[in-house]
């Protein structure tokens, strides 16, 4: 499997990211190796093999209900690069 | 040509839970100082990590059961990958391929008699921040954002635009009786969107479809819909095709208009979410959540039916807030209650007063054992329906016992034979022209007369009586 550069530039786009044609051409070349690595894990045999998303043997860590309110809510808003009174400020999304 | 309307919708349930999805802030946020709930973990500060709160799980399950849904042990949260600052993280974390519930139905109530809505899924996720955009900035709230919000999907079997309603009614009971939510659309509890077709009568093929966002109220489905099929229907008719397309609906023009598509193609890469452990949820966390749910509206309907012989009307308005099908069976219980009786006053009295007013049964000062008294004192002939209404008045602003304020406002039904012939004689004496009608044969003037002798005895007469000694008075 390998992606081609016009991918990777789909999916800079929708990352809200723009690169210069070397660059593009440069992360093509180094997603593919990562993919090669992908191909390479995938000569394993994993018949029979349960499909999971990591690999703690753990499930069901739930949390109650309860409020803890963070005490870092002045160092979070203090840390924006904008705001406007207690608002994150950005540049306006829509016209 | 006769065409039929083919319409999904899509529900967002925001669950009333003390705290967020992931993280200990609290979920408030209507009308709370902005960006006061917020952590590291809503606001996606590097290595901050979710832990999922076991009680959203516990609700959207519920909501499940209620609905019929097979609960899904194996559930999995996925990463919902867009970019925009109403999420910090650059992703929501949402349920995609495995959602907890699924193959739900709720039966609603169509033009032909009730009918089934499936529903295909339940499921939970985050819900998003608050944008408000002014001059050339945006402001973004992020108490919003980690906000459990339930998702409930239907299939397309809803055919018009009050089948939509309806079914969104049904919902919204549902998460009520179950306190899964506030299910209030005005304060964004509730949000809604259709996915809305049509096709020729008879058809088997489905019509393009249109999504139409922006249902905030039951007034805007029901008006969304009838427009987006009359407009769907005038491009048919005009020999074009209904492009397929996503409409905000227009509230104040009462129209729906197209949203401007994404410049990009909505491409969300789901993946499951690596900072969350599995969910397998346990047959006994599944049968406990079971065991939690309480009677349900459409088992309440049935079981009134039964048990107190009501109409199916006076049914929907009793169980449609559970506190007041509560007072009312707490009511109908006393020894000595009529259900009906008690069924009409707090259809008719109390919840003119509670609707006028905007206060909640719990807060009513007249106790379900005080209006069994007030009827009793009814049936019994005690006080007549003026001066009930009179005691209730007093019942609703001041609490208190019904017997001791007819007591105190001296309302007793006076049904002493002697002292209302007197009043009868007075009444007849002053108004002769009234008097020589009803010997005529006009009986019609009687009501007159009662109404002349109810003033002489300040409302108090017994009614009844009063009709018979006029008549006999004036040997008709
Ligand atoms: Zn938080």
């Amino acid at each position: 499997m390998a992606v081609t550069v016009e991918e990777v530039r789909g999916v800079a786009a929708l990352a809200r990211l723009s690169f210069s044609p070397a660059d593009e051409e440069r992360l093509t070349g180094e997603l593919n190796r990562i993919l090669q690595y992908m191909d390479r894990l995938n000569e394993l045999d994993t018949e029979g093999v349960e499909p999971t998303s990591h690999v703690l043997p753990l499930a069901n860590a739930f949390r109650p209900d309860e409020v803890d309110p963070s005490p870092a809510v002045a160092d979070i808003l203090a840390a924006a690069p904008q705001r406007q009174e207690s608002y994150f400020k950005v540049p306006r999304i829509i016209d | 040509m006769r065409y039929e309307t083919v319409i999904g919708m899509e529900v967002h349930v925001e669950l009333q839970t003390a705290s967020k999805m992931f993280c200990g802030c609290a979920a408030d946020h209507f009308q709370v100082e902005a960006n006061t709930h917020i952590c590291p973990v809503c606001t996606a500060q590097p290595g901050a990590l979710p832990v999922i709160n076991g009680r959203a799980m516990e609700l959207t399950a519920m909501t499940g059961l209620a609905l019929h849904c097979q609960i899904r042990p194996h559930n999995v949260f996925a990463r919902k990958n867009y970019l925009y600052p109403d999420l910090p993280k650059g992703y929501q974390v949402s349920q995609y391929e495995l959602p907890l519930c699924e193959d739900g139905w709720v039966e609603i109530t169509s033009e032909d008699g009730p009918k089934k809505i499936g529903v295909e899924r339940v499921h939970l996720e985050e819900d998003t921040g608050k944008l408000q955009h002014t001059g050339r900035a945006s402001l973004i709230d992020y108490n919003r954002a980690g906000v459990p919000l339930m998702e409930i999907v239907t299939d397309a079997s809803i055919r018009s635009a009050d089948e939509a309603f309806d079914y969104l009614n049904k919902i919204r009971q549902v998460v009520r009786y179950l306190g899964a939510s506030s299910g209030d659309m005005e304060k964004g509890a509730m949000r809604c969107e259709a996915n809305i077709s049509i096709r020729p009568e008879g058809s088997d093929e489905f019509g393009t479809k249109v999504e139409v966002k922006n249902l905030n109220s039951f007034r805007a489905v029901r008006n969304a819909i009838a427009y987006e099929v009359e407009r769907q229907q005038q491009v048919i008719e005009e020999g074009g095709q209904v492009r397929q397309v996503t409409m905000g609906w227009d509230e104040q023009m009462g129209v729906t208009r197209e949203q401007r598509s994404k410049e990009t193609s909505e491409d969300y890469r789901y993946f499951p979410e690596p900072d969350l452990l599995d969910v397998h949820l346990e047959v006994e966390w599944i049968n406990r959540v079971g065991r939690e749910l309480p009677e349900l509206p459409a088992d309440k309907a049935a079981r009134f039916s039964e048990i107190y012989g009501l109409n199916q009307k006076d049914i929907a308005v009793l169980i449609e807030d559970a506190a007041v099908a509560a007072y009312f069976e707490e009511a109908a219980q006393h020894s000595g209650a009529d259900p009906k009786s008690v069924a009409n006053w707090v259809t008719g009295e109390i919840f003119r007063r509670l609707n006028d007013e905007d206060v909640l049964i719990a807060d009513a000062k007249v106790s379900p054992a005080a209006l069994v008294e007030l009827l009793a004192l009814v049936k019994d002939g005690a006080i007549n329906q003026n001066a009930a209404r009179e005691v209730f008045t007093e019942l609703w602003e001041k609490g208190g016992s019904p017997a001791a304020i007819v007591e105190t406002k001296g309302l007793k039904q006076i049904s002493d034979t002697s002292e209302l012939d007197e009043a009868v004689a007075k009444v007849i004496e002053a108004n002769p022209d009234a008097a020589e009608k009803i010997k005529d044969g006009n009986l019609k003037t009687v009501q007159f007369l009662m109404g002349q002798v109810m003033k002489e005895t300040r409302g108090k007469a017994n009614p009844q009586l009063v009709q018979e000694l006029i008549k006999k008075q004036l040997r008709v």
